[in-house]
């Protein structure tokens, strides 16, 4: 589906349920989780095929590598029906499918824990890999953060995607230039990450991770016999105007007059 | 198979039998194929071989993904850089999922002797028994290597194998009857139990030749099951040979062999326990010969201490 009006709501909405969420649990990740609504709504509302549903072994997969982002992830989930809608208010709570970081043994539907950082993307080659290796179908999109990156073992898997030629593997980096503590370019800079990809001899895009055009665009390249990456230019925080681009929104919870206020800018009203 | 062999190669014997049925088993290295003893798989299933260059992290990470599709990955490196580097990808990429992953350690101990105490892992046992949903196996020699593959295979969810640069005579029968999660009991005595895993117990083997002929009647029981550990079978061991146990392993006695068997005493009464083991420190380069006589890890040092043990 890619009514452009059919998407953005589709966005904006998931924004809503990740801020209820976790405004319930009391913790979370709202910046990562806003700055990769839009790359989620393309991904599992149009381009991944998810077969007969969360059991199907021949449908995509995607890995949620940078696993801190996952309230966002839930809300997709449960909105498409791989998980229980009801457990929505049980974010981070004892017994919820729904942990503070993913965890595929609880959570149906979720194709992988992850929350240890580069984890994901090592995991998501092996799948890549796995289908290959047995003629099957089955494409695998994986999301990393930028800040991610900086661990060795993504390099370890950039190696490995290519040394293999996984052309069915789609690495989508959320490039929001933000990590915890700091701007990525001051902590431990990644620029270039476009010419590192292409030095790996992956198949490189570089886009704009808010404009459903674009997104389409990279994602409906197909690149016989390389793995493919989507550098997706974010802002962390996307879609509230005081979060937009502060380093601050990693970890912490809009408070006070902030909270009417982001659901005011996301098209919704605070409890309702 | 030759009679003398390390436990290395007869794993890799025993899982390229066993693949011969299953083509869902899959074998990862390293490029140490020839130091694990994964050479055998490659030579026997190239296909099924995957070589992820020298990242024992990816390694691991790639066969979670393995497995997450259908596959019973086997992956190998030298203990200390599987065990030690890539622990946390086994912790949080295989264990806390549970996922159906095979790591095999090879040269656990200090018998990669010329290489070094950066080589010679003493902590794995240690750290993998640690791990929640992790089993850890490990054989006594190559014979029950070939078994240990087998049984590896069978159980559902992640396995450590430790394996042994060291050839040994074989002590064992390839027709031996394998029970998972419980003790081996290789030989009854009245006067002592020598509690035994991997290479060691071969070595106490020996040791009860010394020991007869100093008069002296041990049982010998050997562990190739570490996790889940046997408590009830130990105890009955240790009871049937009056309460004095001897506890041998080729690791650091912290956290390793000689703690589990402690651990699972401590509510005994009238227990004398004493231990051959590496004593919290590293290895370090030497002949093998001269490296386990320099770190007690000899028939020799296995008799005295049981015969020390008698005298208490």
């Amino acid at each position: 589906m890619r009514d452009p009006d059919f998407l953005e709501n589709k966005a904006r909405q998931l924004r809503i349920d990740t801020l209820d969420m976790i405004l319930k649990a009391g913790s979370g990740h709202v910046g990562g989780s806003f700055s990769i609504a839009e790359l989620l709504v393309a991904l599992y509302y149009d381009k991944m095929n998810l077969g007969k549903g969360a059991s199907d072994p021949d449908r995509d997969r995607f890995v949620l590598s940078k696993g801190h982002a996952n309230p966002i992830l839930y809300a997709v989930l449960m909105d498409i029906g791989f998980a229980p809608k009801e457990a929505k208010d049980t974010l981070r709570r004892y017994g919820s499918p729904f942990q503070g970081h993913p965890d595929s043994t609880k959570c149906p539907g979720l194709d992988c824990s992850t929350g240890s950082l580069g984890q994901g993307l090592s995991i998501a080659t092996g799948m890549a890999l796995g289908l290959k290796k047995q003629g099957r179908p089955g494409h695998v999109y994986v999301i990393t953060g930028d800040g991610e990156l900086q661990e060795g073992i993504c390099w370890e898997a950039f190696m490995a995607a290519n040394a293999f030629k996984l052309d069915n593997l789609t690495v989508i980096i959320d490039r929001n230039r933000l990590q915890l503590s700091a701007p990525t370019e001051v902590t431990n800079p990644l620029d270039s990450i476009e010419d590192k990809l292409r030095s790996f001899n992956f198949a490189v895009d570089s886009i704009d991770g808010h404009d459903f055009e674009q997104i389409f665009g990279a994602l409906d390249k197909k690149y016989e016999g390389k793995p493919h990456c989507i550098v997706a230019n974010t802002i962390k925080g996307m879609g509230v105007s005081f979060m937009e681009n502060g380093v601050k929104w990693h970890g912490a919870l809009p408070a006070g007059d902030e909270i009417a206020e982001a659901y005011r800018e996301l098209g919704a009203s605070y409890g309702k | 198979m030759a009679n003398k062999e390390a436990t290395r190669f007869g794993f890799y014997e025993g899982l390229v039998e066993l693949a011969k049925d299953h083509p869902e088993i899959y074998c990862l290295d390293a490029d140490l194929a020839k130091t694990t003893g994964s050479v055998a798989f490659q030579k026997a299933f190239p296909e099924r071989y995957i070589d992820v260059g020298i990242a024992e992290q990816n390694m691991v990470g790639i066969s979670a993904g393995l497995s997450k599709v259908g596959l019973v990955p086997f992956c190998a490196s030298m203990a200390v850089f599987v065990a030690g580097r890539a622990f946390e990808i086994i912790r949080n990429g295989v264990c806390y999922s549970r996922l159906n992953v095979k790591i095999v350690g090879s040269h656990g101990g200090i018998t990669a002797a010329g290489d070094g105490g950066s080589h010679q892992c003493v902590e794995d046992i240690g750290i993998m028994r640690s791990l929640p949903n992790m089993t850890v196996l490990q054989p006594c020699d190559s014979n029950q290597a070939r078994l240990i593959a087998k049984l590896a295979y069978e159980i559902k969810g992640p396995v450590y194998v430790r394996t042994s640069r060291e050839p040994m005579e074989n002590i064992t029968s390839l027709d031996d009857k394998l029970e998972f999660g419980k003790v081996q009991v290789l030989s009854e005595g009245k006067d002592l139990c020598i509690i035994a895993s991997g290479m060691m117990t071969c070595l106490a083997h020996q040791a009860l030749e010394i020991l007869k002929e100093n008069g002296i009647k041990a049982s010998l029981v050997n562990i190739h099951t570490i996790k889940p550990f046997d408590r009830d079978g130990v105890v009955a061991a240790v009871r049937k040979a009056g309460g004095r146990v001897l506890v041998c392993e080729e690791s650091n006695m912290v956290c390793g062999l000689t703690e589990a068997v402690a651990s699972s005493l401590v509510e005994e009464d009238g227990i004398r326990i004493s231990h051959v083991a590496i004593e919290d420190r590293f290895g370090q380069s030497g002949a093998t010969g001269e490296l386990l006589e320099a770190y007690g890890i000899t028939k020799e040092n296995i008799a005295a201490k049981a015969m020390e043990l008698c005298r208490r």
